[in-house]
């Protein structure tokens, strides 16, 4: 298509620009991509996407954030042991999904959504998923999960796999490309949230985050509609003044803020549009929402980051009904209709969702009705593509670490599992160590 | 085209190293040969507004136009020496008692012995207490590590010594130290306290207390480092990071370092020598043999002419132009004008015996510092940026626990770098996410809008800028009330030139007043300056 006429470009000074892809696109560190036909293509409406093609894949990642109780998520109602050690919040037996092929554990009630994906081939649970010396600071082992490190330090283990995976864009400090020969194909990791967490930090690689679309804008317009115009003016110089084959930061900061005006306008003209399908008023159906119309948009973003919180139940969290289990529909309930939306737009196949959190809880009960902080706990993975079923065994209730479930899988080898047989990235370059991944796709 | 000459300072001439054949066409192979590689001082002559201007914001937070115009009148000597020594200003150190400091303390001995008798008996009811009451601690101790960013970010906005401010940052970033892995905030403020202390100091002294320092010893697992179970973390950064920069040393100093900092830990606040896990057996460090301890350690590297390249490189980054990190480019492979003016910045600083302040001095006055392609070239950092807004505008801080979000959001939390390495600083603070949150925080600070709705102090807290025009007023009467001029000279202060596209762009708003200037105007005309690309910039 004809960039000049493209919606984007109708201010004047783009009209006498001339602005030339070859020249910008390997300095511009985010959403103009690489090349005419990318910048064409994302500048375009009404994209589709070609299923089955390796580089259109998305993960979705669903943070359950304050430590999600796993043992009310993934019930073993086959274990006596789970009725003693939670005589008020235990979940009946004859109240729980049951999930076939699956001996002695059931999802919880509320969860009727997930039982469906489940049913339809698109669920995989893995169970007992921790690590060693389980860290119980909300905190640091929020942090131990994002980087893939039982220390916690280092880059995020999704910005690590930009960084080596896709690279091409934002290389560090200098804002160029590591290789001008190849540049990005991808545009960054979008964090629907308030900042980028951790998990999507790269060395190079830098995720964009925002709340909702309306924030990922200048805020000044509202004051005054006199301010619009000339804002929009004097942040869309990017390609004009030289400035697109400069490198002086002054030339970088104009093309990085042509590149957020686009941007802006172009996820906020995503999330616009009316979904497919209708999807539940909770926030976690709110973000996915807005994922889903990112992916319709035909955005390049390989990875999107979603954050349901208020996992943190140390008191009242209920059992079969209840504040936890409300917890569990609205995520359900969000995923559920998540893969409606994609299905409709024949995206599924192309989205996987991972679902963790920063730690489950312990295996007994409190006094105040609710669960402390505690270890292991399932893992959801989800798309048409996966491998259906139950992964791995429960973790005993009788055979306990200090009153904590031992883990059987390290959460690793799930993550070195995605990276393999979905990313298609090197594991052990992304997580810096070898670990067994566990086979979460289909053949 | 010619190189710029690599001739050592002390020949230099004002304006003689100045090759200003072509305009910049933007590539680093030929910006290099037109950009002064001079340190000898700026003359009188030449230091005017702008350059002043430039000294308060690269060796500060940024001034009013007052404190331009103060610092313009007095030269560049007297200029640069008060930025050094302020002298009867205010140091207000804060009192021990700041802070909690018991927040995170050790358990006692009757504290563990019960602790460890519920393990044995499996007493979970006990356990349990126990679980709770260190995650009610944890929580306490997030709440205040919250309150001294917002102590600290005060401080810097108030401070009568931005200098002194700005070089605490500058060592924060440097012996980068995050409380995420510590989770002890009272260490935190006193490393703080460490970095204020020899801000402007001596760096040898700064690198004798880091090795003392709680915060870093536990950052950097040297507290349980001890004879035959030596941990090299410290040993190793101490010259990859803090002092020598990576390929100074060998394997073999590594180890022996470590093997000199074994017993090197801390007890509740203060460092403590554990003689009896120190390793006190000979060590060959550098070639130097003896029974070296930590100090002896520090001291050997202390020895090495790398320190002064290495430290004076990160300074000239920090203050002056974005270098690539030592792994990147080594010294060789700097443009030419560079390596000269680092060699004399080194020289400067191991002539100096490690004194901060010659270092600074020489930079600061000299016509390198001051050459158009270094001045407004520097991207703000986020704390830059939110400091430098409020000190220079005088805008109302409106609430700092906003700011000090934004400042996580823009990837500067304080006191919580991203890793050892610190912030890497220059292109990095840039993206498209980060760009918008720069300018809605300008937003914020100057209206008291937020991406959704008004500060709940808004109206009471209003700004006023017209201060910011008395010097306007002074100097050409009349002209304050003109749109025109307002832009142009607004233009200036903010971004440090005003180019016609971006004046004629303010000029339009001034229909919407009628062609007066008020003061929704001089705010309208801020919000769009600070929102434009070069706002970014200092």
């Amino acid at each position: 298509m004809d960039l000049h006429n493209s919606p984007a470009f109708t201010r004047r000074s783009f009209l006498t620009s001339g602005l030339t892809l070859a020249s910008t696109a390997w300095t511009i560190p985010a959403f103009l991509g690489s090349s005419a036909d990318a910048m064409a293509k994302m500048l375009g409406a009404g994209l589709s996407s070609t299923p089955g093609v390796d580089e259109d894949r998305i993960l979705v990642v669903i943070q359950l954030s304050g430590g999600n109780d796993g043992l009310n998520t993934v019930i073993p109602y086959g274990m006596g042991e789970y009725y003693k050690a939670r005589a008020g919040i235990g979940v009946k037996a004859d109240q729980v999904l049951k999930l076939s092929g699956a001996d002695g554990v059931g999802l919880h009630p509320r969860m009727t959504a997930l039982k469906e994906l489940f049913d339809e081939g698109m669920l995989s649970v893995v169970q007992g998923v921790g690590y060693p010396n389980p860290n119980r600071s909300h905190f640091k082992s929020m942090d131990i999960w994002h980087t893939a490190d039982t220390d916690a330090t280092g880059d995020g283990w999704l910005g690590r796999y930009y960084d080596s995976e896709c690279c091409g864009y934002g290389k560090g400090e200098s804002g160029q490309a590591e290789k001008n020969d190849k540049p990005a194909s991808v545009d960054p990791a979008i964090s629907i949230g308030r900042n980028a967490p951790l998990a999507l930090q790269g060395r190079s690689a830098k995720p964009v985050a925002f709340e909702s679309a309306e924030l990922f804008r200048w805020s000044g317009e509202d004051i005054h509609e006199a301010l619009r115009e000339p804002y929009h003016d004097l942040n869309r110089r990017g390609s004009v003044e030289g400035s697109e084959g400069g490198n002086t930061n002054a030339d970088f900061l104009m093309r990085t803020a042509l590149d957020a005006q686009i941007s802006s306008e172009k996820i906020r003209k995503a999330v616009a549009q009316k979904p497919l399908v209708a999807y539940p008023g909770n926030e976690l159906g709110r973000q996915l929402q807005m994922v889903g119309s990112m992916i319709r948009a035909g955005l390049k973003t390989r990875v999107y980051y979603v954050t349901l919180g208020g996992f943190d139940t140390h008191s009242g969290q209920g059992g079969a009904q209840g504040r936890h289990g409300n917890l569990l529909a609205n995520f359900a309930d969000s995923l559920r209709a998540f893969y409606k939306d994609l299905k409709a737009q024949s995206n599924d196949t192309r989205v996987l969702t991972v679902t963790f959190s920063e730690f489950g809880r312990r295996v007994s009960q409190n006094a105040s009705g609710g669960t402390d902080h505690g270890t292991a706990a399932p893992m959801f993975v989800c798309g048409p593509m996966v491998r259906p079923g139950v992964i791995g065994d429960h973790p005993s209730l009788t055979d306990l670490d200090q009153g904590d479930l031992k883990y059987r899988i390290d959460f690793r080898s799930v993550y070195a599992g995605v990276l393999e047989q979905w990313l298609q990235a090197d594991s052990k370059k992304v997580l810096g160590g070898t670990y067994k991944p566990v086979v979460v796709m289909k053949g | 085209m010619p190189d710029a000459p690599a001739s050592p300072a002390a020949d230099a001439k004002p304006g003689t190293q100045s090759f200003r054949t072509t305009p910049a066409t933007g590539t680093p192979a030929t910006r290099e040969s037109i950009i002064s590689a001079s340190m000898a001082p700026i003359s009188a002559k030449d230091f005017g507004y702008d350059q002043a201007r430039h000294l308060l914001w690269r060796a500060g937070f940024g001034g009013t136009p007052q404190q331009i115009q103060t610092l313009a009148s007095w030269g560049p000597t007297k200029a640069v020496e008060y930025i050094l020594d302020p002298g009867n200003a205010p140091a207000d150190k804060p009192g021990a008692d700041t802070f909690d400091k018991n927040i995170m303390r050790e358990p006692s001995a009757e504290e563990r012995a019960a602790y460890q008798k519920a393990r044995q008996s499996q007493d979970e009811d006990a356990l349990a207490k126990f679980r709770v009451e260190q995650q009610r601690r944890q929580g306490q101790d997030r709440q205040q590590i919250g309150e001294i960013q917002r102590w600290w970010l005060k401080r810097m906005i108030e401070t009568a010594r931005p200098l002194e401010e700005k070089m605490t940052l500058f060592w924060h970033g440097h012996f980068a130290t995050s409380y995420r892995t510590i989770e002890n905030s009272y260490h935190m403020f006193i490393q703080n306290e460490l970095f204020r202390t020899h801000a402007l100091g001596n760096f040898g002294n700064l690198m004798y207390g880091i090795i003392r320092d709680p915060a870093m010893l536990k950052y950097l697992n040297n507290d349980t480092s001890r004879k035959g179970k030596a941990n090299e973390n410290l040993a190793r950064e101490i010259m990859e990071l803090f002092s020598l920069g990576i390929g100074g040393y060998s394997e073999n100093d590594i180890k022996e370092g470590a093997r000199a900092l074994t017993g090197y830990t801390f007890k509740d606040d203060a460092f403590e020598f554990q003689k009896n896990n120190h390793d006190a057996s000979g060590k060959t460090i550098f070639g130097r043999t003896g029974n070296f301890d930590g100090d002896g350690f520090v001291k050997i590297i202390l020895e090495q002419p790398g320190v002064a390249k290495f430290i004076t490189r990160k300074l000239y980054h920090y203050f002056c132009a974005d270098l690539p990190p030592l792994e990147r480019a080594s010294y060789d492979e700097l443009p030419r004008h560079q390596q000269t003016v680092l060699r004399d910045l080194a020289s400067t600083f191991s002539g100096g015996r490690y004194e901060i302040k010659p270092v600074l001095r020489r930079l600061f006055l000299s016509q390198h510092f001051y050459d158009k392609h270094i001045m407004n070239e520097q991207i703000k950092s986020p704390t830059q940026l939110v400091v430098g807004a409020v000190r220079s505008l005088n805008t109302p801080v409106r609430d700092l626990s906003i700011l000090n979000d934004a400042l996580d959001l823009m990837g500067q939390n304080l006191l919580m770098p991203p890793s050892v390495k610190g912030w890497d600083g220059g292109r990095s603070w840039i993206n498209t996410s980060t760009v918008f949150v720069r300018q809605n925080i300008l937003a914020f600070l100057l209206t008291g809008k937020k991406p959704r709705g008004y500060d709940a102090n808004a109206d009471e807290m209003k700004y006023d800028p017209m201060p910011l025009l008395e010097e306007l007023a002074k100097a050409s009467p009349g002209n304050e009330k003109d749109p025109a001029a307002v832009a142009d000279y607004l233009l200036r202060l903010t971004l440090g030139s005003a180019p016609e596209a971006a004046k004629n762009e303010l000029v339009s708003l001034s229909k919407t007043t009628s062609g007066s200037v008020t003061r929704e105007l001089v705010i309208g005309y801020l919000l769009l300056i600070t929102a434009m690309p070069e706002y970014q910039l200092c």
